[in-house]
């Protein structure tokens, strides 16, 4: 196992898309409801511990080799917005394409082939870290930190915020990241005797609605 | 009923006492436990149990088990064609810390049943601030139907109340499920509430929910999660003929300030509505513009 | 389930006759190769939507066509194609970006390799995909993995003095399209000069001055187009 991977998979340069996407941030910004430093690092923090922590455990999940269909549908289940689960499955069949000229493997082309128009991306990413040859826990890292790096990078964009106090949100949270990343994992390891129920499912009314509320906007710097 | 003239029994009892016989009134008092040494706070909490049935007899619906103990107040109300009507009377201010409360109700082939509450449920703390329980298990056999419609939960300050409603579908049966929950009585900050919602169908899941709110759930009140909304609540339809007629995702309530609401279909035969608001009345609007109940 | 084993080649990894990745595999045409990809860049109001336009209503009646735009902020460009109904709205698709339209055509490509291939998915085989970047710099180049080809827009009022500056777009573009020259009298572009600093910085690349919007003014574009499809027909998958 090279640990060093997690690195080139959790680089925001790792070309799967993710660069137009806010996570959210957009229309929180657009609601008024983030306007600086301090709401981005709350809004980030909700995030975190809510769709990130989900993400987190079904990637752990995955990258434990347990089916990655039924985490689909698990993920389906804990994604009650069309619009995050459309815009999830967009970035699931672009990361998909990425890993497999990345980390060529078997078990990433079954899932492109029975999921042509794309896995959701928390699954994907955690066969990825398989493939790559990561530990579930690395996986949940990936997928935890993928959740406020968006919306951090999307910020400095949409609100002009200063680069180094918004990077600072990220370190700021890093204890949470640490903390989700291990929650994740620990449930993962639950999945194989308890089935899909075993993974966090924890849910963000306003991510939901927002994402509902900025698919309907026709001017938009980012797809979700 | 009240809580102080609840004995504590000298030896653990049974977590829960399943009532023999289906009644209409409270049957035998609730039943506390103790726990470890005799040091430690003796009482930590009621446990107890209420089961409903509700079968199909001929072109109307029956109830042969309607049992509850503890603070449950179980009553029958008139029947509304072939649907039978439950009404669940709280006889005290439960769940307290430390309570473990457990609803089970099942609807049989092509029955179908209507369970309401009398009154709000608060989570208060009481007298430990060991947590409480409140479980509902929900089950919904082929061709049945069960509406769940309880009143708000109110989360108290300082209550520390985990909550989960576990439903099960036959592939056919119906469901609709109306929840509110409140985060504080008026001017105070609620307590810890962490809740979970799961719903499967024909044994895969069509949802899995679970939320967090108050002191210790990270980010609960931000710009992500709630931002300053006390009110939240959700109706959940899951019914086969979605199948043929899909919803579109809707928004209703343009004000932020005032609640908003959003249908979204889920990736199964159903449609979850959910609303966010500044106090209960405010979200009880919205959810009855999105889908009014009556 | 829909397989699509049959997409994916013996290793199990699917690449594009030219290096570009693809997931579902895109329909072939007569002679095995998917629809040529040609990028179109160039700064904001030089003209590329105006030359993406031109080149639909001029190719469409000969080439199965398709367009990718890459709107900054609105559908905007999207919704002038559909508008002035160049081409079947099923044959345009808008992509976001992140408010960084270069990351979108050079260094994550992945929103747009999936758009072209979708439209070649659904649509079946196609001849030509127009990817028209969003208006950006000087700066701004399509990765080879995206596209076969680019046309760099740039036009006359913008300042006859960006030939010579040069930059990515204007030296390495397969055709630069130096847009607007009915405009040269009226800003004083001085149009020679121009077309020596462009031969200048891009040696045999070709350039072609032109005003796409006057009649007959996009037939060199749209000849070099049709030059490349051969080209590409040509070459062994």
């Amino acid at each position: 196992m090279n640990r060093a991977a997690l690195l080139v998979l959790a680089d925001g340069r790792f070309p799967a898309g993710g660069h137009a996407h806010s996570g959210g941030a957009e229309e929180a910004i657009t609601a008024g409801r983030v306007r600086d430093v301090a709401d981005l690092r709350e809004f980030c923090r909700g995030r975190l511990h809510t769709s990130g922590l989900v993400a987190a455990g079904l990637a752990a999940a995955a990258a434990t080799g347990y089916d990655p269909l039924l985490l689909d549908e698990a993920a389906d289940a804990r994604t009650a917005a069309p619009a995050l689960r459309r815009t999830s499955r967009r970035l699931g069949r672009q990361l998909l394409r990425a890993a497999r000229a990345t980390w060529p493997c078997a078990e990433l082309d079954d899932l492109a082939a029975t999921r042509p128009g794309g896995a959701h991306q928390s699954v994907v990413l955690g066969l990825t870290a398989r493939g790559a040859g990561l530990l579930p826990v690395d996986a949940a890292y990936a997928a935890a930190y993928e959740s406020i790096s968006g919306p951090v990078a999307a910020a400095v964009r949409l609100l002009r915020l200063d680069p180094f106090d918004a990077t600072a949100v990220l370190a700021h949270l890093a204890a949470d990241i640490d903390h989700v990343a291990a929650q994740a994992a620990e449930a993962a390891q639950h999945v194989h005797t308890d089935g899909v129920a075993a993974l966090p499912a924890a849910s963000a009314p306003l991510l939901d609605l927002t994402a509902e509320q900025h698919a309907t906007r026709p001017a938009r710097l980012f797809a979700s | 009923m009240s809580r102080a003239a609840v004995p504590s029994p000298p030896t653990p009892a049974p977590a829960s006492t399943p009532a023999s016989t289906p009644a209409s009134t409270p049957t035998s008092a609730s039943t506390p436990t103790e726990r470890a040494t005799p040091t430690e706070r003796a009482v930590v909490g009621v446990h107890a149990t209420a089961r409903i049935r509700a079968a199909r007899a001929g072109g109307t619906t029956v109830v042969p088990v309607l049992s509850g103990d503890g603070p449950f107040d179980l009553r029958r109300g008139r029947a509304h064609g072939d649907q039978a009507r439950v009404c669940v009377l709280g006889t005290m201010t439960a769940p307290l810390g430390g309570d473990r409360l457990h609803i089970e109700a099942t609807a049989d082939h092509a029955a179908h049943l209507r369970i309401t509450t009398a009154a709000a449920t608060i989570a208060l703390r009481g007298p430990t601030t060991a947590h409480a329980t409140y479980d509902v298990h929900l089950r919904v056999a082929e061709h049945a139907s069960l509406h769940w419609l309880p009143q708000p939960l109110i989360s108290a300050a300082r209550s520390n109340l985990r909550q989960s409603c576990t439903i099960d579908l036959a592939p056919t049966a119906r469901l609709l499920l109306r929840e509110e929950i409140v985060l504080g009585r008026s001017g105070e900050p609620p307590g810890r509430l962490s809740t979970r919602l799961s719903v499967r169908r024909d044994g895969r899941p069509v949802l899995e929910q679970q939320t967090g709110y108050g002191p210790g759930a990270p980010g609960w009140d931000g710009p992500a999660v709630l931002a300053g909304h006390r009110a939240v609540g959700q109706i959940l339809i899951v019914d086969p003929a979605l199948d043929r007629h899909p919803p579109r995702a809707r928004l209703f309530g343009d004000n932020p300030a005032t609640g908003q609401a959003v249908l979204t279909p889920l990736a199964g035969p159903a449609l979850l509505i959910t609303a966010l608001a500044p106090d209960t009345m405010r979200l009880r609007r919205l959810l009855d513009a999105a889908h009014p109940i009556p | 389930m829909h397989l699509h084993h049959s997409d994916t080649s013996p290793d199990g990894h699917t690449h594009g006759p030219n290096g570009s990745g693809g997931s579902g595999g895109s329909p072939q045409r007569p002679g095995g190769r998917r629809a040529l990809r040609v990028g179109l860049g160039g700064p904001v109001g030089s003209g590329k939507t105006a030359t993406v336009a031109a080149l639909c209503r001029t190719l469409r009646g000969e080439l199965s066509i398709a367009v990718v735009t890459n709107d900054i902020y609105t559908r905007e460009d999207a919704e002038f194609l559909l508008r002035e109904a160049v081409l079947p709205a099923e044959r345009i698709t808008a992509v976001q970006t992140g408010a960084c339209p270069h990351t979108a055509i050079r260094d994550d490509i992945s929103a747009n390799l999936e758009a072209v291939e979708d439209l070649e998915e659904r649509l079946g085989p196609l001849d030509v995909i127009l990817v028209e970047s969003g208006g950006d710099n000087l700066t701004a180049t399509f990765s080879k993995g995206l596209v076969d080809a680019q046309i760099f827009v740039i036009d006359v009022a913008g300042g006859d003095d960006i030939p010579r500056k040069g930059g990515p777009g204007v030296t390495t573009s397969d055709l630069l399209v130096i847009n607007k020259t009915d405009l040269a009298p009226h800003v004083g572009a001085d149009l020679e000069a121009m077309a020596r600093d462009a031969k200048a910085q891009r040696g045999d690349l070709p350039t072609v001055l032109t005003a796409v919007k006057s009649t007959g003014g996009i037939t060199p574009v749209a000849g070099w187009i049709r030059e490349r499809l051969t080209a590409w027909t040509a070459c062994p998958a």
